[in-house]
């Protein structure tokens, strides 16, 4: 098993350094003078010069990207154009929306997704099949903004049961904070569980066709221990790879979801340092997020390795 | 053997393109006969491309400019979707958006399928290339697409035209590793081992042993990367990435909306509406074609549905 997992680490390492590449790159070779940026409107061709040289812009594309590495690996993500701070301090505080948000979506998404693809599985071929999967088709062709949209108005602004915006944060209690990304949480674990429930049914009836499945049905066991015992499991696989692609859906989701209702996090970071053509936190934003979905599928590889120890030669 | 590698009888195999059109074209309306769900998406769909083209001509009033006497109507008979912040019809910029969503649609998925498909080959068949290329497609792959289009928009600007290729750099890099896994899998079969052996080269088995083999996995994706690319086209407008503002998309319409909740639920609804109904019917045909196409999985369905 840990030869597995330091396998897959190893595996990992070169994807991360290809995106910290491409990032860099993309910056690099992109039109927007990042001295201008910093002089502003009245700047005069010696202070630009000045300033290209101060900051090493002046020097060859691999000493900056090596450089740019380097500072990465020592967990220092630069330094903002905007506001002149560290990238790591201005990311900080923005955590804790994010992850908050992320934690309770993938949680009740893969409870909501799993349990309703059981159940359509269980019941296949029936009314209550049907409509979960239609439901499941619907969430799957909706925009996340737009639902996020009509949510508000149902709820926030007819209904008045929840703030239009205004996040709170944990500092503020759980209940209020609870109570303030309610919408947010609801609309994105709706639309990820749409996916989930719809991949959990197909591998669970793939399953169950199986010649092990009769022969537990023919011992005798009950149709539930069948379906939570014998099918399961075996069907974890394809559902643990959705969950894995929905949070880089979530990375996505989190962007549109932030920017309506107002969340301070690290969607709304990226947002705003575009706006600013802040380019700095966009390599930093660009980087952390695919690091972080990288560790992610780093982790479900693990989980295979886990439900089928197969995998792991 | 040597037949295989005969180009005249080759070609003799397969029926003429006019003839395999008609014959997919009349299998599609026989499916749709049969199939009320696929029969009314492929009607959305046909209306949907039939504003794309002809909406500026039937709209009614000026969508671009601004009216503000009449601003933020409710819908009524002379403004059906209403109006809004600025007094510009609803109705009107919602059919004209259907142009943005479908051109930028189309374009993404033809773009990406061809780039893709093409790559997949002929990397196939290079080891060295091969991992080298796949190193690129890993770590493009390894960002969120819209969060990749949003940093490619801001550094080379926005336009219709850049909004095609920040989308389509994803789009690629998936169709790339998709494509090239179905290859892959099928260099290994017996009868691609057997055109080797005989002597075909290896672009003539790519062209006329593989593609055709892989055509079905390729348009089922399409319809996928299509769906993916109306909706990430709607969510670069709503994010004020996309077309400036004047230009209707349905994602711009849908963020204007959002700033006049209170009084102008209207101009965010309708426009929300039609993105999901047409990305819906996408979908819906994807699914459709897939189980047309695929034998092994239509035995499949018919199966579950007797367990």
């Amino acid at each position: 098993m840990w030869r597995y997992i330091a396998q897959r680490v190893l595996v990992s390492i070169p994807v991360i350094i290809m995106v910290g590449i491409i990032t860099f790159t993309l910056v690099y070779i992109g039109p927007g003078d990042p001295a201008a940026i910093i002089a502003g409107d009245e700047a005069t061709p010696e202070i630009l010069e000045r300033i290209r040289h101060d900051l090493g812009f002046d020097r060859p594309f691999p000493v900056q990207m090596g450089e740019w590495f380097l500072n990465l690996l020592r967990g220092d993500l630069g330094t903002s154009y905007f506001s002149g701070r560290e990238i790591t301090e201005l990311i900080t505080p923005r955590l804790q929306p994010t992850l908050s948000l992320g934690f309770q979506v993938v949680v009740l998404s893969t409870i909501i997704g799993i349990s309703a693809g059981m159940l359509a599985a269980w019941k296949a071929g029936t009314r209550l099949d049907k409509n979960l999967m239609i439901f499941a088709v619907l969430g799957f062709a909706t925009p996340g903004f737009w639902l996020a949209f009509l949510t508000i108005w149902v709820f926030a602004v007819n209904l008045g049961w929840f703030p239009v915006i205004g996040y709170k944060p944990l500092s503020a209690g759980l209940i209020p904070h609870l109570h303030s990304m309610f919408l947010p949480v609801m609309v994105n674990s709706i639309l990820a569980s749409a996916f989930i429930s719809r991949i959990t049914r197909s591998a669970m009836l793939e399953v169950l066709r199986e010649d092990y499945i009769r022969t537990a049905r023919a011992k005798g066991a009950s149709e539930f221990s069948v379906f939570l015992r014998h099918a399961f499991r075996p069907s974890a696989i394809p559902v643990a790879t959705v969950i894995g692609a929905s949070i880089a859906g979530l990375a996505t989701g989190f962007v549109l979801t932030e920017t309506i209702f107002a969340i301070p996090g690290l969607g709304r970071m990226l947002v705003d340092a575009i706006v600013r053509r802040d380019y700095p936190i966009i390599q930093a934003l660009l980087m952390v997020v695919a690091t972080v979905l990288i560790g992610v599928n780093l982790i479900v590889d693990i989980l295979y390795a886990y439900i089928d120890p197969r995998i792991r030669y | 053997m040597a037949v295989i590698s005969d180009p005249a009888t080759e070609w003799q195999l397969a029926p003429p393109v006019s003839a395999r059109l008609r014959g997919s074209l009349g299998a599609t309306y026989r499916a749709a006969r049969r199939d009320k769900v696929l029969a009314a998406s492929i009607t959305v769909l046909l209306i949907g491309l039939f504003l794309a083209f002809f909406a500026p001509t039937l709209a009614r009033t000026d969508y671009e400019r601004t009216d503000p006497v009449n601003r933020l109507l409710g819908p009524s008979t002379d403004h059906w979707f209403g109006t809004d912040n600025w007094g510009r019809d609803v109705f009107d910029r919602t059919i004209v958006g259907t142009r943005l969503s479908f051109l930028v649609g189309v374009s993404v998925t033809v773009v990406s399928t061809v780039i893709g498909v093409s790559v997949a080959l002929v990397i196939s068949y290079f080891r060295l290339l091969d991992s080298i290329i796949m190193r690129v497609v890993d770590g493009f792959l390894a960002f969120p697409t819209i969060l990749l289009a949003l940093a490619l928009i801001s550094l080379i600007g926005p336009s219709v035209g850049n909004i095609i290729i920040a989308l389509s750099v994803t789009a690629t890099a998936g169709k790339i590793r998709l494509v090239r896994g179905a290859v892959l899998s099928l260099r290994e079969s017996t009868y691609v081992e057997a055109a080797r052996a005989v002597g075909v080269p290896v672009p003539r088995i790519l062209m006329l042993h593989v593609l055709p083999n892989i055509v079905s996995i390729i348009i089922v994706q399409a319809t996928f990367t299509l769906a993916g690319a109306i909706l990430a086209e709607a969510s670069l407008s709503f994010l004020g990435a996309g077309v400036p503002e004047y230009v209707p998309s349905w994602g711009n319409i849908i963020a204007t909306g959002q700033g006049y909740m209170q009084v102008g639920f209207h101009i965010s609804f309708f426009p929300g509406l039609f993105l999901t109904i047409t990305v819906l019917a996408v979908v819906l045909i994807g699914d459709s074609i897939r189980d047309h196409l695929d034998p092994k999985l239509r035995g499949r369905l018919k199966t579950t549905a007797h367990s």
